[in-house]
């Protein structure tokens, strides 16, 4: 772990809403883009001269398009209740990171030019200019939302920041403002198909010594197929499943429940990445460039059927838009969801009875669940109201023996973002990840406590990748956070396995027919 | 910020990645290692010179199983896991590591 030069926040046995401390987070600010990465995503690469009015000029064109943006600015009537529902807030004191101080960063810009009021009188109606200082607080606040949409649960009128977060950086990109970490990976994906950079070959390396990894595990060849055309499905995953740990072991229990399942299935190097950045910088081109990339590859592979693997915003992005986006999926077999959540699959077998796990092999763990913010706040899963609660729990409650829920006012729809998402999760943005992520690992410090939990599963690359980093900053192991379909592969008994270690424990769908009621 | 090896200059970016790969030489590793106030032994190089192998092949640094299944044929089981490459790079094998060895940044979801 890196030396914090900062004050790493003190976790307390309840929560606590601190005093604000104005300016607490003004020093933050995460690398600009450079012209080159700004150019391959059709922006401008720097500030020009009349910079303010091409931004207001976008700021209209959004405001057009997205009657939200407009109703969302228009709406606020100071009422504080998202004040204290901001992780960044609660972690950093910084006024301007509670929801209404972020909004208004937009708001006073909005009223001064695009309201009456706010053209005669900006005094009185808290409208200003678009100076260069209020952009400098744009580029520095609007990079400490994480659009885990948090507030706006909490919000009387359901004003959403992160689609206010989103447009300002769309209206920064537009006038050659970009942000390092985001554009240079969507030109990643771009040039090679996924946010590392991995091309074709190291996939097919990484792959073949999963392979190898699992036969020397269980003695059954399971496969990870590579741009095998004529698969019924594709598995659409975040490139960190191929590259880092915890991820890479639920790459490897979704490629044995495929096995055990006896569908065929492929990964694609060419759309080897679920994870779109492009909803992080707020712009529809950009998302919907990523997008095309999976029906291509879609129709090149002439897959039946595409599943999406632990990935927190590309399964809203593919809940919510896939369609809009690179439809019509007229080619897909209508029978199953388009598109799918590896979940879903995995819940679906589980309640077929096509599963047997043996969950002592968990038993070294006693788990809870992290609900990340895009699966929780803006999609669902399942056939029922609250599935993407329901689903994810269930399956851990199959596959181990202990798990345990953390404080109801931090899970589910009002679940706490890991702190590093919405396109934040870069090393200079260290300081706001730490404190961020204090109100989750508060809640997860004090389960261990009282329950002696000693794990967390998630489902989003982003919220394992952040915890891996900054758990440690707390004194935890970087180790506490897995995916959840490492549990699945450590329990699942695959069909012809060396059983010897393996005691007769298999469970069928009666035992969990009920989990997800 | 360029960094100053043997008395030549290499460009690196605000990160502290080299610029150019190919202007990498061992004494840019220590350089950087000294500055984390960490002592390059034989078993940092070893990470290092695989990394660049691997980068060499593959135009990317080595997904982090790749690396610590090189590391353990090579080394010893016990010494094939991410705890062990840690304990020599405490700021992380992809980024520390690959940093020294003048490979580009490790990006996305990481």
């Amino acid at each position: 772990m890196a030396k914090a030069d900062f004050q790493v926040p003190k976790l307390k046995q309840y929560a606590e809403i601190p005093p604000v401390a104005p300016g607490a987070m003004a020093h933050s600010a995460p690398f600009k883009s450079k012209p080159e990465f700004q150019a391959t995503l059709g922006f401008p690469g720097e500030l020009a001269p009349d910079w303010q009015r091409q931004a207001l000029d976008k700021m209209g064109d959004l405001l057009g398009r997205y009657r939200s943006l407009r109703v969302y600015l228009d709406s606020c009537v100071k009422c504080g209740s998202c004040t204290d529902k901001c992780h960044y807030y609660l972690g950093t004191h910084d006024p301007k990171n509670m929801p209404v101080g972020r909004q208004d960063l937009m708001r006073k810009v909005y009223r001064r030019y695009f309201t009456l009021a706010g053209r005669l009188f900006p005094k009185l109606v808290g409208a200003e200019d678009f100076t260069e200082e209020v952009l400098a607080d744009w580029y520095s606040y609007f990079h400490q939302c994480s659009q885990c949409r948090r507030c706006s649960v909490f919000c009387p009128y359901g004003i959403d920041t992160a689609e206010i977060s989103m447009a300002a950086r769309e209206i920064m990109d537009h006038i050659g403002v970009g942000q390092k970490y985001c554009n240079e990976i969507i030109g990643k994906v771009y040039k090679i198909g996924n946010n590392l950079g991995l091309p074709g070959p190291a996939l097919a390396d990484t792959l073949e010594g999963l392979e190898e990894d699992v036969f020397d595990d269980t003695g059954v060849e399971v496969k990870y197929p590579l741009d095998q055309e004529g698969a019924e499905i594709l598995l659409v995953t975040p490139s960190a499943d191929f590259f880092a740990e915890p991820h890479v072991d639920g790459l490897i229990g979704y490629g044995k429940v495929f096995h055990e399942a006896g569908v065929s299935w492929t990964l694609s190097s060419y759309a080897s990445e679920a994870a779109n950045f492009g909803m992080f910088i707020g712009s529809y081109e950009n998302m919907r460039r990523v997008a095309q990339r999976i029906r291509e590859a879609a129709i090149k592979l002439k897959v039946k059927r595409i599943v999406f693997g632990e990935c927190g915003h590309a399964w809203r992005v593919a809940y919510s838009f896939l369609n809009t986006l690179a439809g019509p999926w007229d080619f897909l077999d209508q029978r199953y969801p388009i598109p799918q959540h590896i979940c879903e699959f995995t819940y679906d077998l589980m309640q077929q009875g096509k599963l047997r796990f043996d969950k002592s092999q968990n038993d070294d763990k006693v788990l809870t669940y992290h609900d990340s913010c895009n699966v929780a706040r803006a999609s669902r899963m399942g056939d029922r109201p609250g599935g993407q609660f329901d689903i994810p729990r269930a399956i851990i409650r199959a596959t181990c023996n202990h798990f345990y829920d953390m404080d109801e006012e931090t899970i589910r729809d009002r679940t706490f973002c890991c702190g590093g998402g919405g396109g934040l999760l870069t090393d200079d943005l260290m300081e706001l990840r730490v404190k961020g992520a204090q109100p989750r690992v508060e809640a997860l410090n004090n389960l261990m406590q009282e329950k002696g939990v000693t794990h967390m599963a998630a489902i989003c690359a982003i919220c394992k990748s952040q915890f891996t980093k900054v758990l440690p900053y707390y004194g935890m192991d970087m180790d506490q956070i897995v995916s959840v379909h490492q549990l699945v592969s450590n329990a699942i008994i695959l069909t012809g396995q060396d059983e010897e270690d393996t005691p007769d424990a298999g469970t069928t769908e009666a035992d969990y027919a009920d989990e997800a009621a | 910020m360029p960094i100053e090896v043997n008395g030549k200059s290499f460009e690196t970016d605000e990160e502290g990645y080299l610029a150019n790969i190919n202007d990498w030489e061992p004494g840019v590793a220590s350089v950087m290692a000294k500055e984390d106030d960490l002592e390059l032994t034989d078993e940092h190089w070893d990470i290092i010179n695989f990394l660049r192998e691997y980068y060499e092949e593959y135009q990317i640094a080595p997904a982090v199983r790749v690396l610590t299944k090189a590391v353990g044929k090579k080394m010893g089981k016990d010494k094939g896991n991410s705890k062990y490459l840690y304990g020599l790079f405490p700021y992380g094998p992809a980024k520390q590591a690959c940093r020294y060895a003048g490979l580009p940044k490790p990006t996305g979801c990481v």
